[in-house]
């Protein structure tokens, strides 16, 4: 009778996790009354008020009990700039950190974000796989994947030419005019086009594996990369790992 | 890419909270620094490492400026060791001055705006004053000891260094001098049927942007057939608004800090500014990106922009953000910025400005003061106004032979002599009386945030089909003086902000004088036990005799 509890017990345990895996996954596409989806997001006018709902992916900076945050659901993603966060709140917001945001849709210099936003944290938890936008490289649908947690396969490295006039496989600074615990940038080619990428220093500090990575980097390494799909003045990847293969 | 405006707000954050901290801390400890004493002799004998912090504009070519000048300073002080450290923005590097007080690890020579220093000098002995060592006669501006051949105290243009003195001393040598201009494309002004008076004016500024915001009847603006079109875009709006203010002789501040922003003229202001931003004919930079991304994608007409900024500027800018796919043919202009009144132009001067931290180690600081003044050679001034619309602040350099041909060859290549760059370069030194600045005290960084903040605030509002209306402008002046604590900033709004910033008198100080006046009743009552005491001696001394 006993061994006969335990394995219903077990059984129990089992489905009920397997059920709460299966609830946590629609939950991630289940939105609040009042709340946007991905689509209605996108389609919203910028300088109207938004309300969505989102995972926090990455932390990118916290100053003057403001901050900006990548955030994400099952549909697509969001960037948070600047929006109103205590100190003891940001703490809170680890990777997965499910919150509701209502801010104003903006766009800077080709970037789609939320400003002037307040948050609320709700129930909930998910972490978004990285989506592969290699074969986007280059096309127009990469833009509809903006801020998007992705990755990025094969690249080769190659060269950037530093204010010396040398060849180099990564620069301090978009013109190689920083310095260590500036943004690094690097370039990297795949079916012989190729990108600039950027180690963003808020987002990933000199003290990160990501930022070490990319110092060690040699022209011609084959490179897998993910990281966040910003946009300036054109796409603008925010990477936050390298592996050279 | 420049990318900036992620460092923005962190100026915002240090301006606010360090006025109240600061005060309580001195540049080692709570009781601060001694004050500086110029030794007789700098003592060659030994070796010295300092700190400089410098600013560049995310420019290769001022990198490699500031390297070589740390090298040429070495060649001639070998026994000085130059660490340099960038930053790109001053925001970043007044917020780590501020950390670094109180660790006692302030670098010993930094890049700084005045408006800092006044919050730097909070820290008791923090930067040294220079006026004994602009005179002293061997290591002073022009010194028989120094090792290279740097100005003398009149050859600084007087304007700009009286820039550096507040608080009756000199607390900084000026680097280098800049000013905002007008960056215009004069293709699409004349396409739509407009010419360029001599000085532009803010009549003129907004009757062409209004007309530039004509669309077709797919939603195309006439003048570029794009769906974008931006006419007029100001990078800085706190100078914006200083500018306007300053243009009508309206308030903004005193010099001893009492604030005067919060006016009628400002009101104006900021309802014109409502007006145009309704129309979709102007933006600011925080709120759409650089106006010179704007400019060059021909998306913009009339982009304001610090003359530091001109080689970003135009079709043949040899620094550009945006794809070449993507930008726009056009002729480019550079005017002052839009006036009131065009016979009496009024423009802002501003740039880096150097000053000096001090150390326990006096022979330290004097050789950073050797380096600090080396920044004002020749070949330092002229190499790096060279690399922006800046000027050199000296008549030493701004006179000789090589800066004069550097200006009379624009427009012969794009890059070293581009000629945008060099017209933003004479427009500073043709301007140079017009050019004014701001009060600085201790809390100036604040209201300087406050004055941008309002335009930003306004010009968000309207996009968001908020009214701004006499009520909506009081809430924000309300909203700006409690954000940026300019009721607590010393002189800010006479005898109520004076009562604010004293605040309840210390314990030790109650006690204290409590104590004074106990002892003042008991001498009182000791004068008066005397006094009843001779007097009935003195009744005994009568009564006896009669």
């Amino acid at each position: 009778m006993k061994k006969f509890t335990a394995v219903l017990l077990t059984l129990a345990l089992v489905f009920s996790f397997a059920g709460c895996a299966k609830s946590g996954e629609a939950d991630v596409n289940a939105k609040s009354e009042g709340v946007m989806t991905y689509a209605e997001y996108a389609a919203a006018e910028l300088d109207t008020q938004v309300v969505i709902e989102a995972y926090v992916q990455a932390k990118q900076s916290w100053w003057e009990d403001k901050a900006t945050v990548y955030a994400q659901d099952a549909d697509g993603a969001y960037f948070m700039y600047d929006m109103a966060c205590s100190a003891e709140d940001y703490e809170k917001l680890t990777p997965g950190t499910k919150i509701k945001v209502t801010g104003f849709k903006a766009e800077w210099s080709g970037e789609v974000e939320i400003m002037d936003a307040t948050f609320e944290i709700m129930e909930g938890n998910y972490i978004a796989e990285a989506m592969d936008a290699t074969a986007l490289l280059g096309t127009d649908d990469l833009i509809n994947h903006q801020n998007k947690f992705v990755s990025f396969k094969g690249m080769t490295v190659e060269p950037s030419v530093d204010p010396d006039g040398n060849e180099v496989a990564f620069m301090y600074s978009w013109d190689g005019s920083g310095q260590e615990g500036d943004d690094l940038y690097f370039n990297a080619s795949v079916n012989g086009q190729t990108y600039t990428f950027t180690i963003e220093s808020y987002l990933c500090d000199s003290t990160t594996d990501v930022y070490a990575a990319v110092k060690g980097l040699n022209i011609g390494d084959t490179i897998d990369m993910e990281g966040f799909l910003y946009w300036y003045e054109g796409v603008n990847p925010h990477i936050t790992s390298v592996t050279v293969k | 890419m420049r990318k900036l405006r992620k460092k923005l707000s962190l100026f915002l954050l240090t301006a606010v909270t360090v006025v109240t901290v600061l005060p309580l801390m001195g540049c080692h400890g709570s009781r601060g620094m001694d004050a500086f004493v110029i030794p007789e002799e700098f003592d060659t004998t030994r070796n010295y490492e300092i700190t400089f912090w410098a600013k560049n504009d995310t420019n290769k070519t001022q990198t490699r400026i500031y390297e070589k000048a740390i090298s040429d300073f070495e060649a001639l002080y070998p026994n000085i060791k130059v660490n340099l450290r960038l930053y790109t923005d001053y925001g970043k590097i007044y917020n780590d001055v501020i950390t670094n007080i109180s660790t006692q690890t302030t670098p010993n020579v930094c890049i700084t705006y005045p408006d800092h220093i006044a919050t730097y000098l909070t820290g008791t002995n923090c930067v040294v004053p220079l006026d004994e060592l602009f005179i002293n006669e061997k290591y002073g501006l022009g010194g028989s000891e120094l090792l290279y051949d740097g100005p003398s105290k009149e050859e600084i243009i007087p304007q700009f260094l009286k820039e550096c003195s507040f608080g009756e001393h000199y607390y900084a040598i000026p680097y280098m001098r800049s000013t905002e201009a007008c960056y215009i494309n004069k293709t699409y002004v004349e396409a739509l049927g407009y010419t360029l008076p001599e000085t532009l004016t803010w009549d003129f500024i907004w009757e062409v942007s209004e007309a530039a915001t004509a669309k077709d009847a797919e939603g195309n603006f006439l003048i570029n057939g794009q769906k974008v079109m931006i006419p007029f875009i100001y990078k800085s709006t706190d100078n914006m608004m200083i500018q306007m203010l300053r243009q009508q002789n309206a308030g903004y501040s005193t010099d001893e800090g009492e604030i005067l922003i919060f006016n009628d003229t400002t009101k104006d202001f900021l309802n014109t500014i409502a007006e145009h931003v309704k129309t979709g004919a102007f933006s600011t930079f925080k709120i759409s990106g650089y106006p010179a991304n704007f400019l060059n994608a021909g998306q913009c007409i009339f982009a304001v922009d610090s003359t530091a900024g001109a080689t970003w500027m135009g079709t043949d800018a040899p620094l550009s953000d945006i794809s070449e796919d993507k930008l726009v043919e056009f002729e480019t202009e550079v005017m002052t910025i839009p006036q009131f009144d065009p016979e009496n132009p009024v423009m802002i001067s501003q740039g880096p400005s150097v000053c000096v931290f001090n150390k326990a180690d006096h022979q330290e600081v004097l050789a950073s003061w050797l380096f600090a003044q080396y920044l004002l050679t020749n070949e330092v001034q002229i190499a790096y106004a060279g690399t922006e619309g800046y000027v050199p602040v000296t008549s030493k350099a701004q006179q000789s032979a090589e800066y004069q041909d550097y200006l009379s060859r624009g427009g012969e290549d794009n890059e070293t002599y581009y000629d945008v760059k060099i017209k933003a370069s004479k427009l500073l030194l043709e301007n140079t009386r017009n050019t004014f600045v701001t009060p600085v005290f201790n809390g100036s960084a604040s209201l300087r945030d406050a004055a941008g903040q309002m335009i930003e605030n306004v010009s968000k509002s309207v996009k968001r089909k908020e009214t701004v209306n006499e009520t909506y402008i009081q809430a924000l002046y309300e909203d700006m003086t409690s954000l940026h604590r300019l009721d607590q900033i010393a002189g800010a709004g006479g005898r109520e902000a004076g009562k604010e910033e004293l605040g309840k008198l210390p314990g030790t100080a109650v006690a204290l004088l409590l104590a004074i006046a106990g002892a003042w009743i008991l001498m009182a009552f000791y004068v008066i036990c005397g006094w009843l005491k001779k007097k009935e001696i003195l009744k005994k001394i009568t009564n006896k005799g009669n």
